[in-house]
């Protein structure tokens, strides 16, 4: 057993710490949910992929750097440690690019790819209809044939990014007689601003608008937008749905950077209202701020220790995958203990800010809680994003421990 | 993260001791009946388990913490009785007191340790981390107390005191005996072993979650109710994949904490550049201060070793009992019954999430500065 870095890995590390001390915007972007900081997280994008940072693993040709996935996980706690924007190409490069890399053709990971580094083409994902969330393969968009590809018609819902992005890709059924759900449904991608499609921008708990509906009517789409072979839509997506909720999608890079200044937060407030267990007792503030301080700090520690589990996992997982293996139902796991601890890493630093923790980002206030918040905000939907947590559990249950299938 | 010798000497010791009939022995050891539980403690030696926390110079071929880690995951699997975690933290003690070099402390460890290595001893500690009691006394060859700044051999103990987990029998060392060490040695070797402990009890800790979590997921696929087996419920599946994805992230916190114990006491694995030291603690959003380059991978304990273990005793002290609950939960009646073989797990979880270190006191740890 190994936790020391090679030479190499040791070098990009500190090429990439380097490149973002240098880069790092000194305030923070407004948010990536508004049209404005959208503008402004496209123009950083631009800026990663001037330098080939925007997606380190991918081959040079395409604009990466030909990283391996412990590399790509050392870029990322460098990322998040430096405090760098968050990635609005992301539904992109980690869920599209992996598919594309898989099951897509020479010709469209020539085409698509590269402005996808850039920043200069953002995707959006068509996955849940109305009637369609977690029983996804019920989907009733249709793909209908015609001459030199297909017509799309139907809505699709939740589709984060869609308010301000240029394409989507998503599953429609292309086979209404196949004999199962999950069969006859084809991969496509398509133009948001294309003939016959209508976005209607969707405002997520704090009013911002992280997704959309779509409404599609006729829209046409060239065959050199199919992605695998029409028809294998479901197996190409579930590639797709693997990386989503496994390593990818979250890098460990961002919690551990978040428990970090959790426990720099806690360590203030508790140097400040000299509210530590035994002081908070001694001070007379009675015994009661001793016990609420002693709590709070088991929940800060629990959050520094979730941190450190998570990265430790995906390190494994990064090595078993460097090894040939695959992570399989395991990115179940991950999904689950993930989303958890990024809303309970919250919560806690909100309580320690107390009454000001009720603040919103767009307060002014200087106690206001400010990215916290906005973190808050994002990490609720954690446990319903990318396969509800109760769909997790199940695949946990039935592939990693044996259990009988059920109805749902 | 293990490598593949690591794993097939994991997998060895498994299945030795899964034909070693360990619940016959754990029933005889908490009548206070040794001769069964000595014997899988023999087969442990034979494996080569018992050597692993002992240096060279002893007959040993330690400290090796990630093989005995893998090891004591196996024990607390198969609930093997007796104390394994207080022979390897005793183990480390006398080590440590023999090379910071008194003449008895040096005799002491030529007289116990290679005796230890082969499975000839089984030895137990009481020391402050740890509680005032010395687990298995009554057992034991030998029974070591620390004081303070004293290493004693105690003449022996007082009465067993039961414990939740009858298996576990708890007693008092007698004061006096024979004076080993004194001096500030003493207090920073017994801090080093009390990690040691807390090591190896989080070992045992993720042994026994994994089995809890093992046997229920086969009992409730047999057990039948409403005319389907009830592991098709959600009810029973979530609880126990929540129980299952606790114990998937404690292993490699116990892992971690086992590379960090390999630099030794008061060891920090990260010396070498760590990004855990490298990043500043400092103010929310703000870049971190260019630390000495290459190093260990990503964040680190920020605390060395003492933090490290101490996190992983947390996530495994917590996981392997949320799958105690979750397994007499979905057990039922049958869970809750002394005479059914769950119990001996269900009972060992609840007693070593406190054994060398409450979870409160490992949080703190976790965060101390």
């Amino acid at each position: 057993m190994d936790l020391d870095l090679t030479e190499p890995q040791s070098a990009f590390r500190a090429e990439a710490r380097r490149w973002l001390a240098a880069h790092t915007p000194a305030v923070p972007l407004p948010s990536l949910e508004t049209a404005e900081g959208f503008a402004a997280h496209r123009a950083w994008e631009r800026t990663l992929a001037a330098d080939r940072w925007s997606a380190v693993t991918w081959p040079e040709e395409y604009g990466g750097r030909g990283a391996s996935v412990i590399e790509w996980l050392l870029f990322e706690e460098e990322y998040y440690a430096a405090g760098a924007p968050g990635r609005v190409s992301q539904n992109g490069i980690s869920l599209l690019a992996p598919t594309l890399f898989e099951h897509g053709s020479a010709e469209q990971r020539a085409r698509i790819l590269p402005p996808m580094a850039r920043g200069e083409t953002i995707w959006a994902q068509a996955w849940s209809e109305p009637e369609s969330g977690s029983d996804l393969a019920s989907l009733r968009s249709t793909a209908r044939r015609t001459d030199g590809g297909w017509r799309l018609s139907g809505q699709k819902t939740w589709s984060s990014r869609a308010a301000f992005a240029d394409r989507a890709f998503g599953l429609f059924r292309s086979d209404p007689e196949a004999g199962a759900p999950h069969r006859g449904l084809t991969y496509l991608m398509f133009a948001l601003d294309a003939p016959g499609v209508t976005v209607r921008p969707i405002g997520r708990l704090d009013g911002k608008p992280a997704f959309a509906e779509l409404f599609l009517d006729e829209v046409f789409v060239p065959d050199e937008d199919v992605i695998g072979e029409p028809g294998q839509g479901w197996r190409i997506a579930m590639s797709t749905a693997g990386n989503e909720r496994g390593l990818t999608l979250r890098s460990p890079g961002r919690f551990t950077a978040a428990a970090r200044r959790l426990a720099a937060l806690w360590r203030e407030r508790a140097g400040e209202a000299g509210s530590d267990a035994g002081a908070g007792a001694r001070s007379g503030a009675g015994a009661g701020a001793g016990v609420e301080a002693a709590a709070l700090r088991d929940r800060v520690a629990d959050a520094v220790i979730g941190a450190r589990a998570y990265e430790l996992f995906a390190y494994a997982g990064a090595s078993r995958l460097a090894a040939g293996g695959s992570l399989g139902a395991e990115s179940s796991l991950n999904k689950v203990f993930w989303s958890e601890l990024d809303i309970a890493l919250h919560e806690t630093a909100l309580d320690l800010l107390g009454p000001h923790g009720e603040l919103s980002d767009a307060a002014e206030d200087p106690d206001a809680p400010g990215p916290w918040s906005d973190g808050y905000t994002f990490a609720l939907a954690g446990p319903i994003y990318a396969g509800t947590n109760e769909i997790q559990r199940d695949i946990v249950a039935e592939r990693l421990l044996g259990l009988p299938k059920g109805r749902r | 993260m293990l490598d593949q010798a690591q794993t097939d000497f994991g997998r060895t010791v498994d299945r030795m001791l899964g034909g070693a009939g360990t619940p016959h022995a754990v029933r005889a050891w908490a009548r206070g009946e040794h001769a069964a539980g000595r014997a899988v403690w023999g087969r442990l030696a034979d494996a080569g388990v018992m050597s692993l926390a002992v240096p060279e110079a002893y007959e040993g071929v330690g400290p090796l913490p990630v093989e005995l880690g893998v090891a004591y995951v196996a024990a607390g699997r198969h609930a093997v009785p007796g104390p394994l975690a207080e022979t390897a933290a005793a183990t480390v003690l006398l080590a440590a007191l023999a090379e910071s070099g008194t003449a008895r402390s040096g005799q002491a460890a030529k007289d116990w340790l290679p005796r230890i290595a082969d499975g000839r001893a089984l030895v137990t500690l009481a020391a402050a981390d740890g509680g005032p009691y010395a687990l298995d006394a009554d057992a034991a060859d030998a029974v070591f107390a620390v004081a303070g700044e004293e290493l004693w051999l105690a003449p022996g103990h007082g009465p067993v005191q039961p414990s939740f987990d009858p298996a576990r029998r708890l007693a008092r060392p007698l004061p006096g005996g024979e004076l080993l060490a004194r001096g500030p040695a003493v207090a920073a070797a017994a801090a080093h072993a009390a990690d040691w402990a807390a090591f190896a009890t989080a070992a045992l800790s993720l042994g026994t979650g994994l089995a809890l979590v093992e046997r229920t997921a086969a009992y409730v696929t047999q057990r039948t109710q409403f005319g389907r087996p009830i592991g098709s419920f959600q009810a029973v599946k979530h609880r126990l994949a929540d129980a299952l994805i606790g114990l998937e992230f404690a292993r490699p916190l116990l892992y971690g904490a086992a590379v960090a114990l390999t630099s030794g006491p008061g060891g920090d694995a990260h010396a070498s550049g760590p990004a855990g030291t490298a990043h500043a603690s400092g103010p929310a959003g703000t870049a971190h201060a260019s630390g000495p380059g290459g190093g260990a991978l990503a964040s680190g304990p920020e605390g060395g070793a003492r933090a490290a273990v101490a996190a992983a005793k947390v996530a495994t002290g917590e996981a392997a009992y949320t799958a105690a609950r979750t397994a007499l939960q979905l057990h039922g009646a049958l869970g809750y019954t002394d005479e059914y073989d769950l119990s001996l797990w269900i009972r060992k979880a609840r007693a070593l999430r406190s054994a060398w270190g409450s979870p409160s006191v490992c949080r703190a740890r976790v965060l101390a500065p």
